[in-house]
C-alpha cells in the first residue's frame, strides 16, 4: 500500500477535530500509512481566492511542495473538501498555465519556501481508501456491521466541482463520478449501511456564507436535511468539515430561530466506518459532534 | 445598440390610461397600457474590459448566453432575481446602471461552482460574480459586503500566521460587521449551539451521567488553547510579506 502525506488543514485542527481524530484512528485500524505534512499552512479555503487567486494557488502549492520536496511523497491526501479542491485547483492551474507556474516559482524563491515542480498529486481520503482497499477490502476488514443504518451520503460542492480540475473522475468503471459520486456509498454500503436514494448528494450547504449570509445557509441546509429525511435517512454522512459544521450549526439555527425541528443525525463518514472497524465511539469523537447520535447508535447496536 | 429585455418592461416605463383614443377609435380597456419607447445611451463601451481586470472575470467575453449558469445556480433557486446570465449579459453591454440595481444581492454567490462546472464556454461565472461584487465595492457603489469582510479577516490571518483559528475568525467577523456576539451567545442560537456541543443540555435535563460521559473535554480544551496560543506555521517566515506585496502590485497594475 502506498504511503501518503496527510494534509489535515485548519478546520481539522479546530472545529473539525472529530474528523481529524476519526481519520487517524480509521487509517491506523485499516493498516494504512500516512505522515502529516510538516508545518503545513492553510490552503486559503474559499476566502483567500477572493482577495487574489494567486494567493490561494501559492498557499496550496506550498503544501504540495513541502510534501514532495522536503518529505519525498508523490501523493498528498486531504480529507477536507475545501483543501482537496484548492490543491487540485492549484495543480490544474499550474499544469495548464506556464505563466502562473513562473509567477509561483518566483514567489517561492523570494519567500525561501520549497518550490513546487508539479510532481505531486492530491487525493481525497475517500479516493485513497477506494484506491488502496476498495469496497471489497473494507468488507473484509469490518468487525461490526452498521446494521442497516439508513444513510444519506452527502458529498458537497468542492469534491465534484468544477470537474475540469479532477482529471481522475468520470473515467469509466471504477472511477469516481463528478455527477453522481458513489465512493462514500460504496464504502459505507460495504460496512453494512443502507444507502438511501438521496437526490442532493452534491447540493450546496452555503458553507461559503455560513456566517456572512446565515439566512441563505440555513435555507440550503434545510433543503439537504429535509431531502435526506424524505428519503428515509436516519443519518447524513459527511466528508467535509465545512459541510459538517454548516449542517450542524444551521440545523440548530433552524430549530431555535425558525421552529423547524429535524431529527436526522450528522456524522463524519470516518466515524461510521470506524465504528464498523470496532473502534470506540469516544476514540472517533462521536461525542464531540453537536448532533448527538449516541442514543441512536446504541439503539441500533452499533456502539 | 441592442435592447435588453428586462428594463423594456420596467414598471417605471409603463403608462396606463383610463381612456385612450387612437386615430379617432376609442380603445380604452383593450390597449390602455403602453411601454415607453426609448434608445439606450447609458452604456459604457469599456466596461467589459474593465471588469476583466478583476481577478476571476478574465473569460467573461466568452459568454454566448446559453443560460446554463443561471439554470444550474444554487442562488437562483432561492431568488430568481439572482441571475448570473443576465449580469454577464449586462457586463458585456456595459450597462452598469442596470447591474447596480442588483448590487445588494450579487455578493450572495455561494461559490458552489455549479455554473463554472456546467458552462460550455469556460466563462467561469463564479469568478465573474466575485469580480462584479468587488467592482461595486471598489467604486464605492455599495457598502463592503459581509462576504468581503469575512474574506478579508480570513486572509489577514492566513497572511500573518499561515493558518487561521476558528474562533478568531468568528469573533472578528462579528466585530467587524457590528454584530453583538455576546448577545448571540447569551440569548441567540449561537449560545444554544455551544451548549449542545458541550452537552450542557444533558446537565440541564438532569442526565448527569450522560453529561459526564459525553462532554467533549479534550476537544473544548484544544479549541480553548488555540484561542490563546494561535495556530501558526513556523516556517511561514516572510512568505506573508512577499504575498502581500505581490497582491498589492497586481492590483495597482490592474486598477491604478
Amino acid at each position: 500500500m502506498a504511503k501518503v502525506a496527510y494534509y489535515p488543514g485548519c478546520a481539522l485542527e479546530g472545529s473539525g477535530g472529530p474528523y481529524d481524530r476519526s481519520t487517524r484512528a480509521l487509517v491506523k485500524s485499516l493498516g494504512m500509512e500516512m505522515e502529516t505534512v510538516h508545518d503545513w499552512n492553510c490552503c486559503g479555503a474559499m476566502e483567500v481566492k477572493n482577495i487574489h487567486p494567486m494567493l490561494q494557488t501559492y498557499m496550496s502549492a506550498r503544501v504540495m511542495a513541502i510534501a514532495s520536496e522536503q518529505m519525498g511523497y508523490d501523493t498528498v491526501m486531504a480529507p477536507c473538501n475545501g483543501c482537496y479542491h484548492n490543491l487540485k485547483k492549484a495543480e490544474y492551474e499550474l499544469a495548464t498555465s506556464s505563466e502562473s507556474l513562473d509567477t509561483l516559482q518566483g514567489l517561492a524563491k523570494k519567500s525561501e519556501d520549497p518550490v513546487y515542480k508539479g510532481d505531486v498529486r492530491t487525493v481525497h481520503l475517500l479516493e485513497w481508501l477506494m484506491e488502496d482497499l476498495g469496497a471489497d477490502g473494507i468488507k473484509q476488514k469490518i468487525s461490526k456491521s452498521l446494521n442497516g443504518i439508513k444513510v444519506a451520503n452527502y458529498y458537497g460542492c468542492m469534491y465534484t466541482r468544477p470537474r475540469q480540475i479532477f482529471p481522475e473522475k468520470d473515467q469509466g468503471p471504477g472511477s469516481e463520478s463528478s455527477y453522481k459520486p458513489h465512493f462514500m456509498d460504496d464504502l459505507l454500503g460495504a460496512a453494512g449501511a443502507v444507502n438511501v436514494d438521496f437526490p442532493l448528494k452534491t447540493a450546496c450547504c452555503g458553507g461559503a456564507h455560513t456566517l456572512s449570509d446565515a439566512d441563505t445557509s440555513t435555507q440550503l441546509v434545510l433543503n439537504i436535511i429535509q431531502a435526506a429525511e424524505d428519503a428515509g435517512a436516519e443519518v447524513i454522512a459527511t466528508e467535509c468539515p465545512t459541510c459538517h459544521s454548516g449542517l450542524e450549526m444551521h440545523q440548530v439555527r433552524a430549530e431555535t430561530e425558525f421552529g423547524i425541528k429535524t431529527n436526522v443525525k450528522i456524522l463524519y463518514f470516518t466515524q461510521l466506518l470506524g465504528l464498523a472497524m470496532g473502534l470506540s465511539a469516544r476514540k472517533l469523537g462521536v461525542h464531540e459532534n453537536v448532533s448527538d447520535s449516541l442514543d441512536f447508535l446504541h439503539a441500533k447496536g452499533v456502539v | 445598440m441592442a435592447i435588453h429585455e428586462k428594463t423594456l418592461i420596467d414598471p417605471s416605463r409603463l403608462i396606463t390610461s383610463d381612456t385612450l383614443v387612437v386615430d379617432g377609435v376609442d380603445v380604452s380597456g383593450h390597449w390602455n397600457t403602453m411601454i415607453l419607447p426609448r434608445t439606450l445611451k447609458e452604456y459604457d463601451d469599456g466596461f467589459e474590459a474593465h471588469i476583466k481586470e478583476y481577478a476571476g472575470a478574465e473569460n467573461v467575453h466568452r459568454c454566448w448566453q446559453c443560460g446554463s449558469c443561471t439554470n444550474s445556480c444554487t442562488m437562483y433557486a432561492q431568488n430568481t432575481d439572482f441571475n448570473p446570465r443576465y449580469w454577464i449579459y449586462l457586463t458585456r453591454l456595459g450597462l452598469k446602471d442596470e447591474i447596480l440595481k442588483d448590487k445588494d444581492i450579487i455578493w450572495q454567490c455561494v461559490s458552489c461552482n455549479k455554473c463554472t462546472n456546467i458552462c460550455p464556454k469556460d466563462v467561469r461565472p463564479e469568478g465573474v460574480m466575485k469580480a462584479l461584487a468587488h467592482w461595486i465595492e471598489a467604486e464605492g457603489f455599495g457598502e463592503k459586503s459581509n462576504s468581503t469582510i469575512f474574506d478579508e479577516e480570513f486572509a489577514r490571518q492566513c497572511i500573518a500566521r499561515g493558518r487561521i483559528e476558528d474562533s478568531e475568525v468568528m469573533t472578528n467577523f462579528y466585530k467587524n460587521t457590528n454584530q453583538d456576539i455576546k448577545e448571540m451567545a447569551l440569548n441567540g442560537w449561537l449560545g444554544i449551539f455551544v451548549a449542545r456541543m458541550n452537552k450542557w443540555t444533558e446537565l440541564r435535563n438532569g442526565n448527569i451521567w450522560k453529561f459526564i460521559t459525553r462532554t467533549p473535554i479534550m476537544h473544548s480544551l484544544h479549541m480553548g488553547y488555540s484561542m490563546f496560543f494561535k495556530p501558526k506555521t513556523k516556517s511561514w517566515g516572510h512568505t506573508g510579506e512577499v504575498l502581500s506585496q505581490y497582491v498589492k502590485e497586481q492590483k495597482e497594475l490592474a486598477h491604478g
